[in-house]
């Protein structure tokens, strides 16, 4: 990119969840559900004296992406690391629910899911895990119909159950900026020791997980500036690309053979698990 | 029992249930699948176990991997593609006693969680295809490990013991992660019932289908076994005759008012 794009373009990662879910889709058509007035905050942050949010950190917006009839669930990184409690993942997956719904009744409602999310919320731990559980049956259920895909941008990155979430998603849309995985640098630091991840070591933790190794590796299906058009324009790719073959979930037998291209005892690089993934997974 | 230490209660529980059916060759000794009775009724099971000798360092004390989560998937899909063009598409049975997922750098850059997604996709779509799934917690449900390996399933069943636990994190890593100490998380986790680690705490959720008193969960008596298999056959039956494959049965036991109060208020707001 020159500078000349630079100047041009409307960076989709400084944007909150609320922006994000209005500038991905089609102009005016945006309709949030549930907003802020409603003030359905997370019933068991305050007792813990933790402030709650009005929207618990996840919009849920209504309108049409490219024509067509969408749903955008955005996680808003910056309350609560994007934690999922039980209200914000109850209004993932209910709306999730709620497009399955629309399918099987004729209404082709797509799905698009924002991730920026460090996974459960431990403050609502168990209702958290429970969230997720049904967001994954929600994406299983959904991409039957339409394909759900999901974009990781920002730097929160995609932890957690949500980050097996984005594993169940028919196409998955990464910047470089974010990451991927499923324990946080962190929780691998505490339970299995720093040697094992350091997680201060910024360049390690990106070049094994950020959003362009994940790319390069097949685990995501595109890669795109930190650009809201090029994101859009990505998405709306995605949707007209119609479902998948075969979604990445459901590529068992080749992730075996590729599992089994490997010594478990050597040291990984990023190189390596490029040389070996590189070579895909469809059936 | 120390957190880290193996279990067995995996292992002891699929053989139980099966009669010492022979386990299927071409899984790894840390996934069991065995195919057995469940009443009349053909059905599969399921069980990720410790290895002690696992190549992956960071999977052998019952942790589901990448090759577990992939060989769950495996064990999955092999029934619903073999059910495919049948009336009556089998059990499956998800024993759980799982750990945690693998901790490890090895383990991230192979993509974990790609791996989870492949387990827990098996169990939603075979459910979808109208499997009756049931997840049988006899010891740790743990966090990813629990979502690939028992969450997806139509009704959950858990046996009342100290040892049985589901959670999202270890004590210590949720201590770390929220700037707790692990001891200010153990008065939290009293008064909130999502924090606590206790199954009956789980229990008041609303997520269980039935909680299972038994006299030895570790070594289970004729008596014992009676029981869990009755709570089975029960489930069984009971996802039998729900006309419904998805798992609203969560929401209605009353524990997560939240969780259906945001539903209801989507619902509303939809059109």
């Amino acid at each position: 990119m020159d500078a000349q794009d630079l100047l041009h373009r409307t960076s989709f990662i400084e944007l909150g969840a609320r922006s994000r879910a209005r500038q991905l889709l089609d102009d005016g058509s945006f309709r949030e559900l549930i907003d802020p007035f409603e003030r359905i905050v997370s019933p068991w942050l305050a007792r813990q004296g933790i402030v709650a949010q009005a929207d618990d950190g996840v919009v849920v917006a209504k309108g049409t992406l490219g024509g067509q009839p969408a749903v955008v669930l955005a996680i808003e990184g910056a309350f609560q690391g994007g934690s999922m409690g039980e209200v914000s993942a109850a209004k993932i997956a209910g709306a999730l629910e709620l497009a399955a719904q629309d399918n099987r009744k004729g209404v082709p409602t797509r799905a698009l899911i924002v991730f920026e999310t460090g996974g459960v919320r431990l403050q609502e731990a168990n209702l958290g895990l429970a969230g997720i559980a049904e967001i994954h049956a929600a994406i299983v259920d959904l991409r039957r119909y339409q394909p759900v895909v999901g974009i990781a941008a920002g730097t929160v990155g995609c932890y957690g159950g949500m980050s097996i979430a984005a594993g169940l998603c028919s196409y998955l849309i990464v910047t470089r900026e974010t990451r991927i995985g499923l324990n946080g640098p962190a929780v691998i630091e505490q339970e299995a020791g720093v040697a094992e991840f350091d997680s201060r070591d910024r360049p390690l933790i990106w070049s094994l997980t950020g959003g362009e190794q994940r790319y390069r590796t097949g685990l995501a299906d595109a890669l795109v500036e930190d650009d809201v058009d090029q994101i859009r324009s990505e998405a709306i790719n995605c949707f007209r690309k119609g479902r998948p073959p075969a979604c990445r979930s459901e590529c068992v037998s080749r992730f075996l053979h590729r599992l089994a291209q490997f010594d478990p005892a050597a040291q990984v690089t990023a190189e390596q698990v490029a040389r070996i993934y590189g070579e895909g997974f469809e059936a | 029992m120390n957190a880290r230490e193996p279990s067995a209660r995996g292992a002891t529980w699929l053989a139980a249930l099966t009669h010492g059916a022979p386990l299927r060759s071409g899984f790894p000794p840390s996934v069991r699948v065995a195919d057995a009775k469940l009443d009349r009724h053909a059905a599969r099971y399921i069980a990720v176990v410790p290895d002690p000798a696992n190549p992956y360092a960071r999977a052998r004390n019952g942790e589901v991997g990448l090759v577990e989560a992939w060989q769950i998937a495996r064990a999955v899909r092999d029934v619903v593609d073999a059910d495919r063009k049948r009336g009556e598409k089998r059990a499956i049975v998800a024993i759980v006693d799982v750990t945690s997922q693998a901790y490890g750098r090895f383990e991230e850059a192979y993509g974990i969680h790609q791996a989870l997604a492949g387990a827990a996709d098996a169990y939603a779509a075979a459910r979808l295809e109208g499997h009756p799934v049931i997840g049988l917690i006899v010891g740790r449900a743990m966090s990813g490990a629990f979502l690939a390996h028992g969450y997806q399933a139509n009704r959950l069943i858990a046996l009342s013991d100290p040892q049985v636990t589901v959670h999202a994190m270890s004590k210590e890593s949720a201590a770390r992660v929220t700037q707790r100490t692990v001891a200010e998380l153990e008065a939290l986790t009293a008064s909130i019932a999502p924090m606590a680690y206790d199954i009956e705490s789980y229990a008041s959720l609303g997520l269980l289908w039935k909680l299972l008193k038994l006299a030895r969960p570790d070594a289970p008596t004729p008596a014992d076994l009676y029981e869990v298999e009755q709570a089975l056959i029960g489930a069984y039956e009971d996802i039998r005759h729900d006309a419904s494959r998805s798992l609203a049965g969560r929401l209605s036991a009353g524990g997560r008012a939240a969780s259906v109060r945001v539903r209801e208020k989507l619902r509303a707001q939809w059109n």
